[in-house]
């Protein structure tokens, strides 16, 4: 008998997530740290892992240098194997014709060879944008059960956020009759969470109809279901019931850290059912000074706090100096807050300096917004930075 | 250089330091620091000295010791030429397994004739440091020495059951080595061997398949004590902090020593400390909890007081409880109002609400792995 996977995942990493401007300057959105040690794209990698499925297409083109160390051969998800395991797909040179991934869509079926090769009978559509834990094999479970050709994760979101996602109208046994990409004035609240399902040779069938198609944008939502909704294909939705975030902004990347913090979490990362892999930081454990005060915080290895940290998440080797304060505040690797200084709502990528006295962002009380300091950047001693600000350059301040 | 020098690391030897820690486990696996074994120090200094192939001598009792180190991917030892390489006893029904170092050594043999590295450096399990391999090894050519043993100055006078001192000359030739010395002055210098060890590995196998036609069976009295005069043994001085495991009160005041910055910063400091990794996620600190001068591994999660400790990976500490002075490992769960004091508790125990534990400094209160209080 031959090799093969049953389902092949392929996951979209090419995203630039501008609207996480100076976080995004110079690595793509899955990249983004979150949760003290975590990257966005350590929650698709674990969901993969964890249903089961070892064979992972990383389709990447917007700043892959660091996405693509990352993810390494592999391994910190289980995921270096023999036959299958994880897999960076980049734009690339072929005899022909050259390009960059064009759409969504184009970018799978760029790598249709990859897939191809493990001769699967579905393949898995994911995106490097969300925080969530969700078990793919009950999906694909369903999708088998319904004989479906396309199935598509959804979840319910509040009507009045639903026209900033693609709308499923569906009929009661959960087929899909209508799809509707941002709509005005959506029927439903069923929002497509951007991960399909696809019958293998259905899907192929479909990419290279689209790809053959001037017209066409090459976009899943915009092209290729409404393509195989026209054609009558079966279509269902798959509801999921959980915490799903899309992290594409600074407020829903700061609110999604906050989530993770107390005693009963809105999102839980430390269950031991469904664990969340990682590449380890290799650092001792955090210490806690004698004056350091850290109250409703998660905080990763390496960190040295003699000051007060308070409802915030801190990366690994943080350091909060005496008299320093971070309250409401994301802090990625490395970062430094010298004595005296105060960081308050906001977000700060890695390795950034905060030198004595500085003040980084208005309390969250303000409604100023949250300030957000790029990387390696330094903020001068005695420096204001004031709420909502978003700086990529050192920073003297007044 | 270190490229040409391989490691052999003894990971039962000193297992009688320190019996409570070490009835279920190696030398090696004992736990320390929060998230290491002490396995994890001697071969981060082997692989941070560039040496990419270990041998591990064990003996018995060596499960923990296996899981812990795997394919030993962690310390990016997986290689296809060398990496970890483990050393059960060798023994067929007419033998029984080694019981002296030099057999253990007879029983490796094989192993280093395998080798093409120049170099053998051989380290136990019970020491702390910062250690360059590297220079040990340019200091053994520079001295042209037969062997080059790794001394610490030391004031306290050593509570293992077996010791070695040196005395060095003005060059650092050693004259004159003591196993088990007695009557040792307080406050006087002692030149300690810390059990670190270089020779070339031809010198090695030399001496091994002499010490066999001999019928030799104690390095440290056939070898080296006879050959004092005619060997070229040199002592290394290693000038920073060397922290040895020889007893309990050894074991907890060395980790208590860690929540000193300098400690810290020499151990942990400009190079890496590899161990096993777990995917614990972060630990955590809910409302209530208050956290003074310790060390807090990842996974945990605390909610009540906690001073002067060391928290391995996955401790729940719950409210109203108050844990100062302690060593509380893997996986530990302690209830609500608990107070602990002085107290070392091994893997996996859990501790009900409202008990009080307490030890002091040189006799702390030990419960055993997996006990439920």
């Amino acid at each position: 008998m031959l090799r093969k996977k049953e389902c092949v995942a392929m996951l979209l990493a090419g995203g630039q997530g501008s609207r996480l401007y100076a976080l995004t300057n110079n690595i793509a959105k899955p990249a983004v740290a979150f949760g003290a040690k975590y990257r966005i794209i350590d929650f698709p990698l674990s969901n993969c892992i964890n249903s089961g499925i070892d064979t992972v297409g990383v389709l990447t083109q917007y700043e892959p240098l660091e996405l693509n160390e990352y993810i390494g051969n592999g391994q910190p998800w289980d995921l270096d194997r023999a036959f299958g395991g994880v897999h960076i797909l980049s734009p690339y040179q072929a005899k022909k014709k050259s390009s960059w991934y064009e759409g969504t869509a184009n970018a799978i079926y760029q790598n249709m060879y990859f897939m191809k090769k493990y001769d699967p009978d579905y393949i898995l559509i994911l995106s490097g944008d969300h925080i969530y834990k969700m078990n793919y094999a009950e999906m694909l479970r369903a999708h088998k059960a319904t004989g479906a050709d396309c199935t598509i994760a959804a979840i319910e979101v509040p009507m009045k956020e639903a026209s900033r996602f693609g709308i499923l109208n569906t009929n009661p046994d959960g087929s899909i009759y209508q799809f509707e990409e941002k709509p005005k004035q959506p029927k439903s609240n069923l929002a497509s969470m951007g991960i399909y399902i696809f019958t293998a040779k259905k899907l192929f069938r479909y990419l290279e109809a689209d790809d053959a198609n001037p017209d066409s944008s090459k976009d899943f939502g915009k092209d290729v279901l409404p393509a195989m909704l026209n054609a009558g294909e079966k279509m269902f939705s798959y509801r999921f019931k959980g915490y799903w975030k899309d992290v594409g902004t600074i407020s829903s990347l700061w609110e999604s850290n906050m989530d993770l913090l107390g005693r009963d979490p809105v999102f839980d990362v430390g269950s031991p059912d469904w664990k969340i892999h990682s590449r380890n930081p290799l650092a001792p454990p955090e210490y806690i000074g004698p004056t350091g005060v850290v109250e409703n915080s998660m905080v990763a290895l390496g960190c040295e706090i003699e000051g007060t940290v308070e409802n915030s998440v801190l990366a690994s080797n943080v350091v909060v100096e005496a008299g320093a304060t971070v309250r409401d505040a994301v802090i990625m690797a490395g970062s430094v807050v010298k004595a005296g200084a105060t960081v308050e709502y906001s977000i700060l990528d890695e390795n950034v300096v905060v030198e004595e006295n500085a003040v980084v962002g208005e309390s969250k009380e303000k409604n100023a917004g949250i300030a957000v300091l790029g990387r390696s950047i330094r903020i001068a001693a005695n420096a204001k930075v004031a709420g909502g600000q978003i700086l990529d350059k050192d920073y003297k301040g007044e | 250089m270190a490229h040409s020098t391989v490691g052999v690391i003894f990971s039962n030897i000193h297992d009688e330091n320190i019996p409570e820690l070490s009835r279920h486990r190696t030398m090696a696996s004992v736990p320390f620091g929060g998230r290491y074994r002490l396995i994890d120090f001697a071969l981060s200094n082997m692989v941070n000295s560039g040496i990419t192939t270990v041998g591990i001598v064990t003996k018995n009792n060596y499960q923990s010791l296996i899981d812990h180190l795997g394919s030993g991917k962690d310390w990016d030892l997986a290689r296809k030429d060398g990496g970890i390489i483990l050393l059960p006893p060798y023994s067929d029904e007419t033998d029984k397994p080694y019981t002296t170092r030099l057999e253990a050594l007879m029983g490796i043999t094989g192993f280093l004739n395998h080798r093409s590295e120049d170099y053998v450096v051989i380290s136990d399990c019970d020491g702390i440091s910062h250690m360059d391999i590297g220079d040990i090894v340019r200091y053994h050519e520079a001295q042209g020495a037969d062997i080059t043993m790794v001394y610490h100055e030391e004031i306290e006078p050593c509570e293992s059951s077996y010791f070695i001192t040196l005395q060095p000359d003005e060059t650092g030739r050693i004259t004159g080595l003591k196993i088990n010395p007695s009557r040792l002055k307080a406050g006087k210098k002692y030149n300690l061997y810390v059990n670190v060890m270089v020779m070339s590995r031809e010198f090695l196998i030399n001496t091994i398949q002499d010490a066999v036609t001999r019928g030799f069976s104690s390095f440290g009295r056939d070898i080296l004590t006879k050959n004092v005069d005619t060997l070229k043994i040199y002592g290394y001085n290693f000038k920073g902090y060397y922290a040895g495991v020889n007893s309990m009160e050894d074991y907890f005041r060395h980790s208590m020593e860690l929540l000193r910055r300098e400690v810290r910063d020499e151990i942990f400091g400009n190079r890496d400390i590899y161990t096993k990794v777990r995917d614990s996620a972060p630990s955590k600190y809910l409302d209530g909890a208050v956290v003074k001068n310790s060390l807090i591994s990842d996974g945990c999660v605390i909610e009540g007081t906690v001073e002067n400790c060391i928290l391995f990976r996955g401790v729940k500490v719950g409210k109203g409880s108050v844990v100062r002075n302690s060593v509380i490992m893997q996986d530990n769960v302690i209830g609500e109002n608990v107070s602990l004091d002085c107290v070392i508790t091994d893997k996996n125990v859990v501790i009900r609400d409202r008990k009080t534990l307490a030890g002091c400094e040189t006799l702390p209160y030990f419960v055993s792995k997996g006990r439920m209080l």
